[in-house]
């Protein structure tokens, strides 16, 4: 095993260099374009042209007569920009959907691919052996020179986009403005479609037709959680491609049974898990925290706010501990954790088994009281809501309404002196 | 079936719903009387068409319940009919007129089965009363916009329901389809039907309709025309946002508040 | 080759019968996310039986087609990113998966990347299927009819909900239609026509005889029944030119079926858009004349 990682992260065998860089370059470049493809919602187009070029590769070896990395990148190429230009004609002039014209360029132009490369096989020219490189995708195997041809298309692609950064968020975002003040559509369009054929047909050889499309797509989706901002977007997306495709890359170089694309790809996939799962602000544990930590700060202002309405009311104190218990502890909730950290936290004391506020607590009881009549008194006065209907809603809204919301509330209501249910605000 | 006066058709408790993080319709909360035409106004984004998918139930709301004749919609879905915003689906579909129409009927058809002759029956006359019998066999996707709105308010008679919603029936039509399609609201009304219409124009809200509901957010006004449209709570209505309840709100469902039930 | 002929048209009918739904739902592209992620479900039915039994791969590639469906719902519900997103983001991982799968089991899994992609039909006729000792005939014209059949039985018993599903799917939930159950009935149907038909024509292979068929006759009529029968007869009719075509040029069967349904939709396209503008213009007239008030 020490001799695998050191082979393969000091780059000790001369092959790793060249697939790991190989690769690496290529999943860079598909996921700062994925960012692009997935906003425009063209996710699934990356997927159809990395099937329609296949006939592309087949002409131009059927034209050549041997494997040059060159033309055949020329030929898919080729195809690739004849697909995109089906695809939009076939919405365009017809009722056909979107997602339908996708569908039917993919497989038909795969369908072509397939009979031309048959055919290939029969005519039984000796040269052919390799070509479904191009459909399975063989890292293992790339060459020095592909990779030289690979480094030219990505920093073509990375150039290009920083470039016409600009033009091509206004591209993503709202074309139909940009064209209202002078933005050249089609140009850029083009330019972006033709970023798009490049990195595809560059990436077969490493990960394969079916698996292309996920390069596009999963580092750019993963990436898009991490952040608000495009620019970053990109950056992230980058990353998470490069991670790829040193995972893919060392797995198959460890196991060489084990092709790269399908481990590049679930290691992106493990990441967008994990982004969905785990990022700050949207991801899903993280609401779920927040949520549990608002549920809890509810229940303890609730039980606050009962300690303080009981003696508002004068009802006899001693018995509170148990009350508390008994009307809070409902459903399996355990209330004790809850009295044990407001102690903690100087909200209540304990003396003889009662349970006292503090002034700290007192405090916190009435503004949650407050913000609630205050809340109340706003439904029925500003929203003129009827008084029976408006207790709910501000048993929900007492907990979240911050200070500077409550003071808005006071500007609007004036120092009011009782809610809606006469009952007196305190201050 | 009998409906004695006192259960109102539809009856919307404490209802709120959001859309993703943002909640469109806060707590609305009233009762509709039957037969009367009642127009939904209010601004862009006030949650009309949102009040009636969620009353319907093809929107899950996050609080509130929905009553017909003070049952569950589930019990009663045969007493509704709904007309949806005509953009909201292809008009090259391929089928005819009368399929589009018949669809009003499967419910009552029922699972699994064909049409009978009374279903048809119904289709007929429904297309009738919209004017457009004699397109019964042409496709879909030959129709104009009024047309259209036509062939999709047949659908919703097919449905022999006591309760309609229209969401912007008046939306994009001729002027001829416009008072062939209030005629129709009229006569529904005078057979005590009760008919809930989004509506964005105001210049004929008050011509057109007996009662206006305003939303903008939260439930502003409802009530009959000549009380409930006055210019205050127009004001109300569409004068700008209403800072303090949407701060709290947006606060509240940040935090991805339910309410219990 | 009366046996593959056979095959052909059996795989192109089922197809082309699920197609048309897609199509007019514009859900395409889920034939394509299902074709490829039923591949583990197809290898864990090989591991478990240790058989190239077709009833197992049946069962597992309906839970792998279903469970795309209900992935992508559900990581269109959760997140932000659209649906066709998050599609990509669900079919190419389980198809990476299963990649790897075929690769760990190499030597128990009788299955190729090729087989995947292009399908064996030309071995049909050798792949008998022995009942009690009797021939009873190759055994994927059984499956294949067997598939069929139920599609028939699908579309006949369920024809007016598949038709208001794929028209105006929240009308039928005001109506309390049982949408959800033809929903993930439809998704069922196309997940084991997918993968019956996979084993002749191939994972991508089957996406063109889903689509295209069914496009092609959606340019072409505007009724709902017509274009059913319409697309089931251009996927036949493809299935056997496509025979015939291969054996001409010396290609694979199911590449130059696929061709054939390529063809077919070029022609409607060219018939459609540059040679029907007479009737086009027909049509505005009469939806002019139709809309002065009478």
């Amino acid at each position: 095993m020490d001799g695998i990682i050191q082979d393969f992260f000091l780059l000790g065998d001369p092959n790793v260099r060249w697939v790991l860089a190989g690769t690496i370059l290529l999943s860079l470049s598909a996921g700062i374009l994925g960012c692009f493809t997935i906003l425009r919602r063209r996710a699934l187009v990356g997927d159809a042209v990395a099937h329609a070029v296949l006939p592309g590769v087949a002409i131009a070896f059927i034209i050549v007569g041997d494997k040059n990395p060159v033309m055949l990148l020329l030929g898919a190429v080729v195809f690739g920009w004849i697909a995109m230009l089906v695809m939009e004609n076939i919405t365009l002039k017809t009722k056909i959907s979107t997602d339908t014209s996708i569908g039917m360029v993919l497989s038909v132009f795969f369908g072509l691919g397939v009979v031309l490369l048959s055919h290939i096989q029969n005519s039984g020219n000796v040269n052919q052996s390799g070509l479904d490189a191009f459909l399975f995708g063989n890292a293992a195997s790339m060459l020095p020179f592909d990779v030289i041809v690979f480094s030219f298309v990505s920093v073509v692609v990375i150039a290009t986009i920083l470039l016409n950064y600009k033009e091509f968020k206004m591209l993503s975002f709202d074309p139909a403005f940009g064209v209202s003040t002078g933005f050249k559509r089609k140009r850029y369009e083009f330019l972006m479609a033709t970023l798009l054929v490049l990195t595809i047909t560059a990436g077969l050889q490493a990960v394969g037709v079916v698996l292309m499309a996920s390069m596009l797509i999963i580092p750019a989706a993963a990436a898009r959680y991490w952040t608000d901002s495009l620019s970053v977007m990109l950056v992230i997306s980058g990353l998470i491609g490069i991670f790829a495709a040193v995972v893919g890359s060392f797995v198959s170089f460890s196991a060489p049974a084990m092709p790269t694309g399908p481990w590049m790809v679930v290691a992106a996939a493990v990441l967008f898990t994990i982004s969905v799962l785990l990022s700050p602000g949207r991801g899903l544990v993280g609401n779920y925290l927040r949520k549990r930590k608002q549920r809890q700060k509810s229940f303890k202002e609730n039980i606050l706010k009962y300690i303080y309405k009981s003696n508002e009311k004068n009802i006899d104190s001693k018995s509170q501990l148990q009350e508390i218990h008994q009307k809070f502890g409902q459903n399996g909730i355990r209330v004790q954790p809850f009295i044990d950290k407001m102690l903690n936290e100087g909200y209540i004391i304990r003396s003889n088994g009662l349970i006292e506020l503090t002034q700290k607590g007192e405090q916190e009881a009435k503004r949650v009281i407050r913000v609630h009549r205050l809340w109340e008194l706003y439904l029925s006065e500003r929203l003129n809501l009827k008084s029976d209907h408006v207790h709910d809603d501000a048993e929900t809204m007492e907990h979240f309404i911050t200070p500077e919301l409550e003071t808005e509330l006071m500007n609007i209501l004036g120092k009011p002196e009782k809610d809606p249910h006469q009952s007196q605000i305190p201050y | 079936m009998s409906k004695s006066v006192q259960i109102p058709p539809v009856e919307v408790h404490d209802l709120t719903v959001k859309y993703g993080e943002k909640p469109v319709l806060w707590n609305v909360d009233f009762e509709i009387p039957s037969g009367k035409l009642i127009a939904v106004v209010g601004p862009n984004g006030a949650g009309k068409s949102t009040l009636i998918k969620a009353i319907m139930g093809i929107l899950e709301p996050v609080s509130g319940y929905v009553n017909i004749f003070g049952k569950p919609l589930d019990e009663m879905r045969n007493q509704i009919a709904y007309v949806p915003q005509r953009e909201s689906v292809d008009w090259d579909f391929p089928i005819s007129v009368q399929e589009l129409v018949m669809m009003g009927r499967y419910s009552h058809i029922g699972l699994f089965k064909r049409p009978r002759k009374d279903d048809r029956q119904i289709v007929a006359e429904s297309l009738e009363q919209v004017g457009m019998t004699e397109y019964a066999n042409r496709q879909i996707s030959q129709l104009s916009g009024g047309q259209q709105q036509r062939v999709f308010l047949a659908r919703a008679l097919a449905q022999r329901a006591d309760i309609y919603f229209m969401d912007e029936p008046f939306a994009g039509v001729d002027a001829s389809t416009e008072s062939a399609i209030l005629e129709l609201l009229k006569s529904l009304r005078d057979q005590n039907k009760t008919v809930i219409v989004v509506h964005h124009d105001l210049h004929t809200v008050s011509q057109y309709f007996d009662w206006v509901m305003m939303l903008n957010l939260h439930l502003v006004a409802f009530g009959p025309m000549e009380s409930t449209l006055t210019e205050e709570n127009l004001k109300k209505a569409y004068g700008g946002r209403l800072n303090i309840l949407s701060k709290a709100i947006h606060l509240a469902t940040q935090q991805n508040y339910s309410r219990e039930k | 080759m009366f046996w593959i002929i056979l095959t052909a048209i059996l795989v192109s009918a089922s197809c082309a019968l699920v197609g048309s739904i897609l199509v007019m739902r514009k859900q395409a592209m889920l034939s394509d996310a299902i074709s490829h992620a039923v591949l583990p479900g197809i290898v864990i039915a090989f591991l478990l039986t240790a058989s190239r039994n077709t009833f197992p791969m049946l069962i597992g590639a309906g839970a792998f087609g279903l469970l795309t469906v209900y992935l992508t719902d559900l990581i269109t519900r959760k997140t932000k990113l659209f649906e066709d997103s998050s599609m990509g983001i669900v079919f190419t991982t389980l198809f990476a998966i299963g990649v790897i799968l075929v690769t760990l089991f190499a030597d128990m899994v009788d299955l190729d990347q090729e087989c995947i992609l292009y399908g064996e039909i030309a071995y049909v006729p050798w792949d008998r299927w022995l009942f009690m000792g009797m021939d009873m005939g190759p055994r994927p014209v059984w499956i294949l009819s067997f598939v069929l059949l139920l599609n028939i039985i699908f579309f006949l018993v369920t024809f007016k909900e598949l038709k208001i599903y794929s028209f105006d799917y929240q009308l039928a939930l005001t109506m309390g239609l049982p949408m959800a159950g033809i929903h993930y009935g439809l998704m069922g149907m196309v997940s084991f026509t997918t993968i019956a038909s996979f084993e002749s024509v191939g994972a991508i292979l089957v996406v063109a005889l889903i689509i295209v068929p069914p496009a092609t006759a959606y340019l072409l009529t505007d009724k709902f029944l017509n274009m059913i029968l319409l697309s089931v007869g251009f996927g036949v009719l493809s299935a056997i030119t496509g025979y015939f075509l291969a054996v001409w040029i010396d290609s694979t069967i199911a590449g130059a079926i696929v061709v054939m349904t390529g063809i077919y939709f070029l022609m409607a396209y060219i018939y459609k858009v540059y040679f029907d503008e007479k009737r086009q213009g027909l049509d505005s007239q009469k939806n002019i004349v139709a809309l002065t008030p009478k």
